[in-house]
């Protein structure tokens, strides 16, 4: 039986579409809301970051209790940089209690790359870990052996970077996280539909969904930007050009027309089991993407 | 061994504000090898807060000179046992312990630390040193191909790189090699990339219990290795 309307989803031979909110900075969440709002008919589920990029926000877990509040399937991010396995634990069973049961697990972007840069990283598990832990809980014991009172039931997932520069040891990463139990897996953000083909073509021996990250450019020099700034993603130079290409104040309308040609071509050509668009604090065109790429999600 | 960094003259200069006479005080060993409190260092400091303070036209201080073989064990302090009578304070450029070993030598003596401890590492080049262990009292370089993960990725994970690696760098610091990688490479060129396909749990952050203490029992030579 299924935990989730998303992990019921998983077990479909449907075209898979999640997306993410970031919460704000503060405690004003009604753009949060709004965007919330629009998004929830419109995909599978919706993840909520967790500090993205270490920059301290609003948390995942509030982020997902409005998402639930709101008629929608939430998705928890979930990173270890800053919990230890004491609250990280607490937290899984507070978000299974309020029926958040979608759990993505990852590592966590370093402290280094935030806005609290003196703080202590915390990094007492991976995101491997974090995977195992989840599963220990729901053998109905803590990851210090004792029993527990209630056993959650969660559905779990992980990140994968298929563009990666050198892909081997990802892979190898990939694999142990399959082991640990991830059901699903949200890539990192794809340009290049060749090097997604390439991992699917690895990927598709093992039992899970991956669903290709999508993320939305709204200029050239977000590109760049994001190029020499956010972890692990690589924006080809053809992308770049065809951004700067574009007259002032076009480059958001040309993004969107990126990210739907790119997922377009990948449920076109059956490249992945899914999408997981990232907008980058342009949820609100996410709509206007599927509808350019022509992707309906049926929600129940 | 300890890599420190001596601390900004100012900061030297605003811990020493309240005592007339003050023992600058090396250490022969790791200060010496890395640059940070030995012999030389000592008397460039002393030279350094000696023009500082004619500059500032308040002759408050006077400095005595003094570097130890080391400053960690017991009977090298006895040899400052005939010093400290004559000065207010001691001015360390010991490492962390040092300075602490110091202190629970000499009770009545303020002990006021020169350098900055900042890891265990070794030169890479001239001017150049690198960390290289967390003292984590757990070693796993077995299985990590004799690269330390602990200490040489910035989140010290033990299943594989993150996603933030680019171009072999970290994400916290682009001219940082990415640990992982760097284990990936050595342990393909070893034919061991079985022991990265392995899962690793949580560690035991509390293999030691901090603050950490080692108690063994005295053998004769060669008795505990057969």
């Amino acid at each position: 039986m299924a935990n989730s309307l998303f992990e019921e989803k998983l077990h479909s031979n449907e075209f898979l579409v999640t997306t993410e909110v970031g919460p704000p900075k503060g405690v004003d969440v009604s753009e949060m809301i709004h965007h919330i709002d629009i998004l929830k008919d419109r995909v599978d589920a919706i993840n909520v970051t967790d500090h993205q990029s270490s920059v301290m926000r609003f948390p995942s877990l509030g982020g997902c209790l409005l998402v639930k509040e709101h008629g929608g399937e939430p998705i928890l991010q979930m990173t270890c940089r800053d919990r230890n396995r004491l609250a990280l634990q607490a937290d899984l069973l507070l978000a299974y209690s309020r029926g958040i049961v979608n759990v993505l697990c990852l590592t966590g972007d370093s402290i280094d790359v935030g806005d609290h840069k003196e703080a202590k990283p915390v990094f007492d598990s991976d995101s491997i870990q974090l995977l195992k832990m989840i599963r220990t809980l729901e053998s109905g014991k803590d990851v210090g052996g004792n029993d527990l009172k209630g056993t959650p039931k969660f559905c779990v997932g992980a990140s994968v970077h298929p563009e990666a520069d050198l892909i081997e040891p990802q892979l190898i990463k990939f694999e142990k996280k399959v082991t640990a139990g991830a059901q699903f897996f949200q890539t990192q953000g794809i340009f290049d539909v060749a090097s997604l083909r390439r991992f699917m073509q690895y990927a598709s021996q093992f039992d899970v969904k991956i669903l290709a990250g999508i993320i939305v450019l709204a200029s050239a020099r977000m590109a760049r930007y994001m190029n020499d700034n956010v972890p692990g993603i690589i924006v080809p130079q053809a992308i770049i050009d065809e951004l700067a290409a574009v007259e002032k104040g076009k480059g958001l309308q040309k993004g969107i027309e990126i990210a739907a040609r790119l997922i377009r071509t990948i449920k076109e050509e059956n490249l992945s089991h899914g999408v997981h668009i990232m907008a980058v604090g342009n949820e609100r065109v996410v709509p206007d993407i599927l509808e350019a790429a022509e992707v309906e999600v049926a929600r129940h | 061994m300890i890599v420190a960094e001596q601390k900004p003259l100012q900061e030297i200069r605003r811990m020493i504000s309240p005592y007339e006479r003050v023992l600058i005080l090396g250490c022969g060993t790791c200060m010496t090898v890395c640059d940070a409190g030995g012999e030389r260092e000592v008397s460039f400091l002393h030279n350094a807060l000696r023009v500082a303070q004619s500059r500032s036209g308040n002759e408050a201080h006077r400095f005595l000179e003094y570097t130890l073989k080391r400053q960690c064990e017991p009977e090298f302090l006895e040899m400052l046992v005939d010093k400290v009578g004559d000065v207010d304070a001691i001015l360390s450029l010991g490492c962390g312990i040092g300075v602490q070993a110091i202190a629970e030598r000499f009770p009545d003596t303020p002990v006021l630390p020169g350098v900055n401890t900042s890891f265990i590492g070794m030169a890479r080049e001239q001017g150049v040193w690198d960390e290289r262990c967390a003292a984590c009292g757990d070693c796993r370089l077995e299985d990590t191909a004799g690269i330390c993960p602990i200490t040489r990725c910035t989140k010290g994970i033990l299943n594989g790189p993150c996603a933030g690696t680019k171009n072999g760098k970290c994400e916290a610091n682009k001219d940082m090699d990415c640990a992982w990688v760097l284990i990936y490479k050595r342990l393909e060129r070893l034919g061991q990339l079985e022991k990265m396909r392995r899962y690793y749990p949580m560690r035991n952050f509390r293999a030691v219990p901090r603050p950490k203490r080692i108690v063994r029992t005295p053998v004769a030579v060669g008795e505990d290795n057969g």
